[in-house]
């Protein structure tokens, strides 16, 4: 029994003092891993009041997932926490009252004697077989089945969620722009390009013979056409002739 | 031996100094969402703690639901904050008063 109240004191004490850090830590780095501290601490007293899968959960769930999300906001975002912590040492007071106050309410109720041993026994430890998982999952499977397809659901949309928010690649989206199809006009739409038929040099003889036959079977007007410009290109250079459209 | 009002009173110690992270860093988004986190951590050992004396496993059910809302609502606030701070470059609380309702 010396052994419960030592943990349960133990851990008590870590939770409070990391809390305490995590409230006044200066840099949120910081504040996030006392807050797992914290957590792990909770986890072991969720252990000592035997509910074993909740300890577990606290430990994959927040430690594993969530403060590892937290802890990686907090490293992505560039902030000057210097400048948020303006005003922190003039808020203390305020704080430290209403904490007070808060606790001193809370004391209050408490210590009424409504929740004392005589009236709240502790319940005897239960056997080795006994399975924390099998009881919760045959709670949570009958009488509150609607509610956990709706914290599915829940957890459904924080998934969505959080990527709509964040998203910030391209959105494929195959969509109709209306405003840029009636805006549209055939000028945009259609262009008509006056190309020339390609030009070959005369100079060019090493090309084989059936090529060269088959050249001549152009139309007659246009290898007049050609003849003259191949006439003028070759006098000024090859460069420009090279099936160009002017 | 521990009896239930230790438990209520470790929690009621840990909501009370959540309660004061928030009136203090009343500036900074990340800390506020994790006096939160403390806050639900608070009342959760207490539904647990009352499961434990009770003799009833409603209150861990209670706690399963809590722990799911809560990482859901973790999700969401840190992606606000993302879009937050790339829209604004800042994410103190006083500077975001874009809204003037």
């Amino acid at each position: 029994m010396s052994f419960q109240v030592l943990v349960f004191y133990s851990f008590a004490a870590v939770l409070i003092f990391s809390a305490l850090m995590v409230v006044t830590s200066k840099h949120s780095v910081k504040a996030a891993l006392f807050l797992v501290l914290s957590f792990a601490a909770a986890s072991g007293i969720w252990m000592l009041l035997e509910a074993e899968f909740l300890a577990i959960s606290l430990i994959v769930v927040y430690v594993g997932a969530v403060m590892v999300l937290l802890l990686f906001v907090v490293m992505m975002l560039d902030v000057d926490y210097a400048a948020l912590r303006q005003g922190f040492v003039s808020k203390l007071p305020v704080a430290a009252i209403v904490a007070c106050g808060f606790f001193i309410l809370l004391y209050s109720f408490i210590n009424q004697g409504v929740f004392s041993d005589d009236r709240y026994q502790a319940p005897p430890p239960k056997p080795a077989d006994y399975s924390n998982v099998k009881e919760l999952g045959r709670v949570l499977y009958t009488e509150y089945l609607i509610a956990f397809e709706t914290a599915a659901v829940i957890l459904l949309v924080a998934i969505i969620a959080a990527i709509a928010l964040t998203f910030r690649g391209r959105r494929s989206r195959k969509s109709q722009n209306i405003q840029k199809q009636l805006s549209a006009n055939k000028q945009n739409r259609l262009k008509v390009l006056d190309i020339k038929p390609v030009i070959r040099q005369k100079s060019d003889e090493s090309r084989p013979e059936e090529e060269h036959s088959k050249d001549s079977n152009l139309d007659s007007a246009e290898s007049e056409a050609t003849k003259s410009e191949k006439a003028e290109s070759k006098s000024t250079g090859s460069d420009s002739s090279k099936g160009k459209p002017a | 031996m521990i009896e239930l009002a230790d438990y209520l009173l470790l929690s009621a110690i840990l909501f009370a100094i959540s309660v004061a992270g928030i009136i203090i860093n009343r500036k900074n988004v990340i800390t506020l969402l994790m006096c939160i986190e403390l806050m639900l951590l608070a009342v959760n050992t207490n539904f647990i703690a009352f499961s434990h004396f009770l003799g009833n496993t409603t209150g861990q059910i209670f706690v399963f639901f809590i722990l799911t809302v809560a990482a859901a609502e973790a999700a969401i606030g840190l992606a606000i904050i993302v879009v937050l701070f790339r829209n604004r470059s800042t994410i103190d609380v006083e500077q975001l008063n874009q809204l003037k309702g």
